[in-house]
């Protein structure tokens, strides 16, 4: 009897949860498309021009801006994250990962804000120095954000690799491959699905990523063209400008909002469907 | 001379003592069976032949071990090449997860001896994939995975990838338990098959199978290996009580 109650209570709460999702998605694109629909899809999503106030809706140059953030952090961050991944899964002594693993999760823990203040004083200045432009730029939170992505991609990926089976290894080792061999022609082709659903939750993560964003980018809005311009993504933009909007410059930044979900639901179904085939 | 001479090999877990004084010697051409019941050290020794055993922390072995006529166990003993020379079958079928020609010309690519052109590989995979009777039937999916292949014709497929290195010895280590008696049979007589060309040794809990295909016989007990020698006098006339004892069903 007890039991029962306690089920559907749980039950009830997941299904809030869902609830809530659900709400949320239903006020985004109540309150996003009309503006898209008096835009004009077109003009929302294919002009640069961004000028809320004066009836100018077009969101491209926010649109590459994340995109491209979201890729220079790809580009960085996967590497490393992979060879963090390999080296912790397969050359360090058991009873140390069991260290190192929790210690790197932390670092997923750390307030984004952390992030950003580090950027601000230490990349910032030294892009400034040596490679010119503001300093505040594409580059510094590409760099920033594939240091942030990095535990995400780093612990699933060493979930993915401890979890090929140790007979795969076996048999490689035993024809007479070395480690490195066994490694890249048979644990990481075995761990596949899981590493790219590691790097899609990761550029999920980066898309999203707002605070730390808006502390190094510059903000600038326009379409970069360099990776020393300063740019300013659809997060930043929402952060920067909700406070202050009204009327359909607010419904416009529910309307990026509302494409800014659509990538990471996208990213987060495509994770799931790739973690599900295995 | 043997192809293989166990010289008075002791192995030690930590502490415990697995393998003790081990003395034998496997004929070339030849398939020899190790059997003895659940834990008396039979996959233990069988991975002393290609040095697996290395992998494992706090082992500590004593003893030689001569493959042609060098001590495996010498300093400096190229472990590459070893396993290169001396492959092995375990007891679960292990494909790699890689398409079923991948897997046949997988050691050849790791020695550096896949010839470039790919047109070559087609034929290192008709004559690994027929020497286990499995070409015909496989000609057309080289490109599909291997885990897509039956339990027995993924064991084929592990045993083609060593045929395709020209591997010398092949170590196997229960090939069949995963397998059900259909398909045990039909390994079994590639294995007769095989012996033409690799020494064989092979650890199987299945005395009818050592029975069957095997032409020496050791008998392993605690440790020990208790009886050595052809796989008939084993089985009809063995010296040792313990054997006896086994054969019969005693320790089951
Ligand atoms: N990695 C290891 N560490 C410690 N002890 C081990 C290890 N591997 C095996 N042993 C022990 O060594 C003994 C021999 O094991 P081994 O696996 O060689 O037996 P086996 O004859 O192959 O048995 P089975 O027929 O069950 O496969 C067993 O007592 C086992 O518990
Ligand atoms: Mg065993």
């Amino acid at each position: 009897m007890k039991e029962k109650i306690i089920e559907k209570i749980l039950t009830l709460l997941a299904f809030s949860a869902i609830g809530v999702l659900l709400l949320i998605t239903v006020f985004i694109f109540k309150e996003g498309l009309p503006v898209i629909l008096k835009a004009g899809i077109k003009d929302f999503l294919f002009s640069a021009k961004w000028a809320p106030t004066k009836g100018h809706f077009g969101i491209l140059a926010m649109i590459i801006s994340s995109l491209a953030v979201t890729f220079g952090s790809i580009v960085m961050g996967v590497p490393l994250a992979l060879a963090c991944a390999v080296t912790l899964a397969e050359f360090c002594p058991p009873r140390l990962l069991v260290f190192l693993k929790p210690t790197i999760e932390l670092l997923a823990g750390i307030p984004s804000v952390v992030f950003g203040f580090l950027g601000v004083i230490l990349l910032v200045p030294i892009i400034r120095e040596y490679l010119g432009g503001p300093g505040l730029s594409l580059l510094a939170a590409s760099i920033i954000l594939a240091i942030m992505i990095l535990p995400t991609i780093t612990s699933i990926s060493i979930d993915a690799i401890q979890a090929v089976p140790l007979l795969y290894k076996e048999g490689a080792l035993a024809m007479g491959a070395t480690h490195w061999q066994a490694i890249w022609l048979v644990i990481l082709p075995a761990a596949r699905s899981g590493v790219v659903t590691a790097i899609i939750l990761g550029m999920a993560r980066a898309i999203g990523e707002t605070m730390a964003v808006i502390m190094v980018a510059g903000n600038a809005l326009k379409i970069p063209s360099s990776l020393l311009d300063p740019v300013r993504t659809l997060t930043s933009t929402i952060a920067l400008e909700m406070g202050y909007s009204a009327g359909d410059h607010r419904t416009a930044l529910f309307a990026a909002g509302m494409i800014l979900f659509i990538f990471i639901m996208a990213l987060t179904i495509l994770a799931n469907l790739l973690m599900r085939k295995k | 001379m043997p192809a293989i001479a166990i010289n008075n090999l002791d192995l030690y877990y930590g502490s415990f003592q697995a393998l003790k004084g081990i003395t034998s010697f496997f004929k070339e051409k030849t398939i020899t069976a190790l059997i003895g019941p659940s834990g008396c050290g039979k996959s233990t020794l069988l991975r002393c032949l290609n040095r697996m055993n290395d992998l494992i922390d706090g082992i500590r072995i004593e003893g030689q071990v001569l493959i042609g006529d060098k001590d495996i166990y010498a300093p400096g003993t190229d472990l590459i090449q070893l396993r290169k020379e001396v492959g092995m079958v375990f007891q679960r079928p292990n494909p790699f997860p890689l398409s079923i020609l991948e897997n046949v010309i997988f050691g050849l690519k790791i020695h550096g001896q896949l010839p470039s052109e790919k047109k070559k590989w087609e034929k290192i995979a008709f004559r690994a994939l027929s020497a286990v009777g499995l070409w015909e039937t496989l000609k057309d999916r080289l490109k599909e995975s291997a885990l897509s292949l039956t339990l027995e014709q993924q064991q084929r497929v592990c045993i083609a990838r060593i045929v395709a290195l020209q591997s010398r010895i092949v170590l196997m280590d229960e090939p069949c338990s995963a397998l059900d008696p259909m398909a045990t049979e039909k390994i079994e007589s590639l294995m007769l098959n095989l012996k033409e060309n690799f020494t064989i040794v092979i650890v199987t809990h299945n005395m009818q199978q050592a029975a069957r295909i095997s032409e020496e016989t050791g008998f392993m007990l605690l440790g020990d290996l208790i009886e050595f020698g052809p796989t008939g006098q084993i089985f009809t006339k063995p010296q040792d009580d313990r054997t006896n004892d086994y054969i019969t069903g005693r320790y089951g």
